[in-house]
């Protein structure tokens, strides 16, 4: 299983690195048509992405909405589209709706081929320190429910 | 009955409360020096620390003049586990997004109809 790694850089960015077997140009489409997006850019179980809306080209802006479906929560995300260079480099600027942090969020994918695949380095920098940790906290509070719902499934003996 | 953990859920899901234990991490601080940033009255502050106090994720120091907020221990050791949750959602969005490569290229007659 192609490891991932999410690495604080600087006092702003995190860095998540992840190997996939598959060439760019697949990840690259992964990232970028609304069909495949929403196959599993769904972040912890039990979000669905009722809406996922791209326009692939430069100043062109995307938009994904996530729902919770057992609580009816949702979570809208809005960026533009600041480089696209299929299949190696795409880049933009996004922010949640619920954005507290002042600012939006650059993004940078990087896809470089390597042997049985692609090599990608997600670069995500924040607009302050203290957004970046605003971003981890949601991480956790995230993916400890997952967590807890995988012990409660244990628990019932049912499978998640 | 809430679990201590439904506390921790319900503290830490305040953007305005984690931005306080940001601020916590960099030192102690008083209501009056919290507020500040924040543009926020000390009434409100204080609820946001009343939660986080029964959290277990601060303390209130006993002067009873400035009752400054620090970070509790167990608070610090979690934030170490911040990044490893944040990864782990990363990792469950990459597993489907495994899945459909594999499916992608296992070439036509393998359409993947279920979501």
């Amino acid at each position: 299983m192609p490891a991932l790694t999410a690495t604080p850089d600087g006092d702003r960015a995190i860095v998540i690195r992840r190997r996939f077997n598959a060439p760019p140009e697949l990840i690259y489409d992964c990232w970028t048509v609304p069909a495949l997006l929403r196959r599993w850019l769904l972040g912890p179980q039990g979000w669905t992405m009722p809406v996922c809306m791209v326009d692939a080209r430069i100043g062109g802006t995307y938009r994904y909405e996530w729902r919770k479906e057992e609580s009816g929560d949702t979570m809208g995300l809005t960026g533009t589209f600041t480089a696209l260079d299929r299949p190696h480099r795409l880049a933009s600027s996004e922010v949640f709706d619920k954005d507290w942090t002042g600012g939006p969020a650059l993004v940078e994918i990087a896809l470089n081929s390597v042997a049985g695949g692609t090599d990608m380095i997600q670069t995500i920098t924040y607009a302050s320190a203290q957004a970046r940790e605003g971003a981890l906290f949601s991480g956790m509070t995230e993916g400890m429910e997952a967590g807890f719902q995988r012990l409660d499934a244990i628990a019932a003996e049912t499978p998640v | 009955m809430p679990s201590t953990l439904d506390f921790t859920f319900a503290a830490l899901a305040d953007p305005t409360r984690r931005a306080i234990l940001a601020r916590l991490m960099a030192g102690e601080a008083s209501v009056a020096e919290l507020a500040e940033p924040f543009a926020m009255s000390q009434p409100a502050i204080s609820k946001h620390l009343k939660v986080l106090e029964r959290a277990g994720l601060i303390s209130r120091g006993r002067d009873a003049q400035r009752r400054p907020a620090r970070i509790q221990g167990e608070a610090l050791a979690q934030a170490t586990s911040w990044l490893e949750r944040y990864r782990s959602v990363w990792e469950a969005n990459f597993e489907r997004l495994d899945t459909l490569l594999s499916d992608l290229q296992a070439g036509p007659g393998r359409n993947d109809s279920h979501n």
